[in-house]
């Protein structure tokens, strides 16, 4: 099986405070890394740092067969991020942001209105975004994430803000049955176990541990 | 498959406009901002009308000291609403961002221009326009061009910074010191009585070798400005 993400020694500073330090982690095609660590254990910074939105400063790091950062442009439009943010435009509707998400990327119009569907939300597709529930929001994200089929998904708390049916519905989206690579940050330490064929543990930036893992030592990380 | 530039250039244009018609943050606060500058102009020089050099002059700081309000917004969506991200992670020529955020912040210009000109004629300037009507246009259609150009250069710098309100005039205003002189030296003749077009030729040209530079150091270092 193909290598989808491999990183050796990965480090990443935000000016002299070193954001991540060490990592290496190597995850295949298809198969689903849990990262877990208390809040600004560099969860996000490293999701960044696959999504080419952020420079590695140091070591190697391989995204879908592309070197980053020389090799960036290889991976963009590979990639589906769903982050704190939802990256959708307020005062626009949900279905003209999936339309100019869907235009950035070359997708048709009628993918747009298939996914409107699958995330239930053709019903509320013409309201703004700020008239939006967060539960609302989380499910358009959901279907900007993989509006350009993705290979490779990275996913912050990916089911933040969702109802139990809406978490179910956005399953074969984004979930263990979409098939696709992934990287998935969670505070919900035994699904994310669940959901995992490697977990990879975070410490002040530095990688406690990584493979697989139990609940004791993934607990052990949030301990003070 | 990969959508091409023009493709790009017209779906954030497109998007950034339709945001602007919906929230109306830029050009109507540009418009009154140079209409109650006006008003102040005639209140404060105690003159019932300006020509020549004066009204030159204040014409062309009250358009630069406009802009600053649409240069300030024009990242604004993107950074608080993570829409940068958006545009990073998509597949496209990084330029066409450039030459969409320019495009709109040159269409902000052309419409304040549509409101100040005229406000201005009415409510300061003595001599009629008329006459020299198309060689002002010729005049702010290439100011417009570097305005924009510069703007959308120093507003993806500000964004990223927490001070953005302080920074882009700081920055923007000094850049734009060559085309207030020669917006100003091309326009003084224009707003005279009985004026001719002077050097009309001299100040265009500056303008053009202006927008040119700009341009091209633009879309040579915006990539790099969108970088982390």
């Amino acid at each position: 099986m193909a290598t989808a993400i491999e990183l050796e020694a990965l480090e990443r500073r935000f000016g002299e405070r070193p954001a991540l330090t060490g990592v290496s982690v190597s995850v295949e095609a298809g198969a689903t890394l849990a990262v877990f660590g208390a809040n600004g254990a560099g969860k996000t910074t490293l999701l960044r740092v696959l999504a080419t939105l952020l420079r590695p400063h140091a070591g190697r790091a391989r995204v879908l067969g592309a070197e980053l950062p020389d090799e960036a442009w290889k991976a963009r439009g590979k990639v589906g991020y769903l982050g704190h943010d939802p990256l959708l435009y307020r005062e626009l509707s949900g279905r003209e942001n999936l339309r100019f998400h869907a235009r950035l990327h070359g997708v048709t119009r009628a993918r747009v209105e298939e996914l409107l569907g699958a995330v239930g939300m053709s019903a509320r597709a013409e309201d703004p975004v700020r008239e939006l529930s967060r539960g609302m929001v989380q499910r358009l994200a959901a279907a900007r994430t993989v509006l350009h089929d993705p290979p490779l998904l990275l996913l912050d708390e990916p089911r933040a803000g969702l109802d139990p049916g809406a978490a179910s519905a956005l399953e074969p989206l984004i979930g263990r049955a979409s098939g696709r690579t992934r990287v998935l940050v969670t505070h919900d330490l035994e699904r994310g176990l669940a959901e995992s064929d490697v977990a990879l543990g975070l410490r002040a930036g530095v990688q406690a541990f990584v493979g697989k893992a139990d609940l004791e030592q993934v607990r052990e990380l949030y301990s003070r | 498959m990969r959508p091409s530039t023009v493709a790009t250039v017209l779906t954030i244009l497109r998007k950034d406009l339709l945001i602007e018609l919906r929230v109306r943050e830029s050009v109507p606060a540009m418009a009154l901002f140079s209409v109650t500058v006006f008003v102040l102009f005639h209140f404060g020089l105690d003159r019932d009308s300006l020509e020549g050099e004066l009204a030159s002059g204040v014409i062309w700081v009250t358009l630069l000291l406009a802009a600053v309000i649409a240069v300030n917004r024009l990242f604004v969506v993107e950074r608080e609403q993570g829409g940068i991200d958006g545009l990073l992670l998509a597949p496209i020529d990084r330029t066409a961002v450039f030459v969409a955020k320019s495009t709109a912040l040159l269409l902000y210009l052309v419409l304040l221009e549509l409101v100040a000109v005229p406000a201005f004629t009415v409510l300061l300037l003595g001599p009629g326009i008329g006459g020299a009507l198309p060689e002002l246009i010729a005049v702010l259609a290439l100011a417009n061009v570097g305005i924009a150009a510069v703007g959308t250069l120093v507003a993806a710098l500000a964004a990223e910074t927490r001070a953005r309100d302080l920074i882009v005039p700081l920055l923007l205003l000094p850049l734009l010191v060559p085309v207030v002189i020669a917006g100003a030296s091309a326009s003084e003749p224009l707003l005279s009585a009985g004026g001719g077009a002077e050097d009309l030729g001299k100040w265009l040209g500056l303008l053009a070798l202006y927008d040119m530079t700009f341009v091209l150091i633009s879309i040579a270092v915006f990539d790099y400005l969108l970088e982390d």
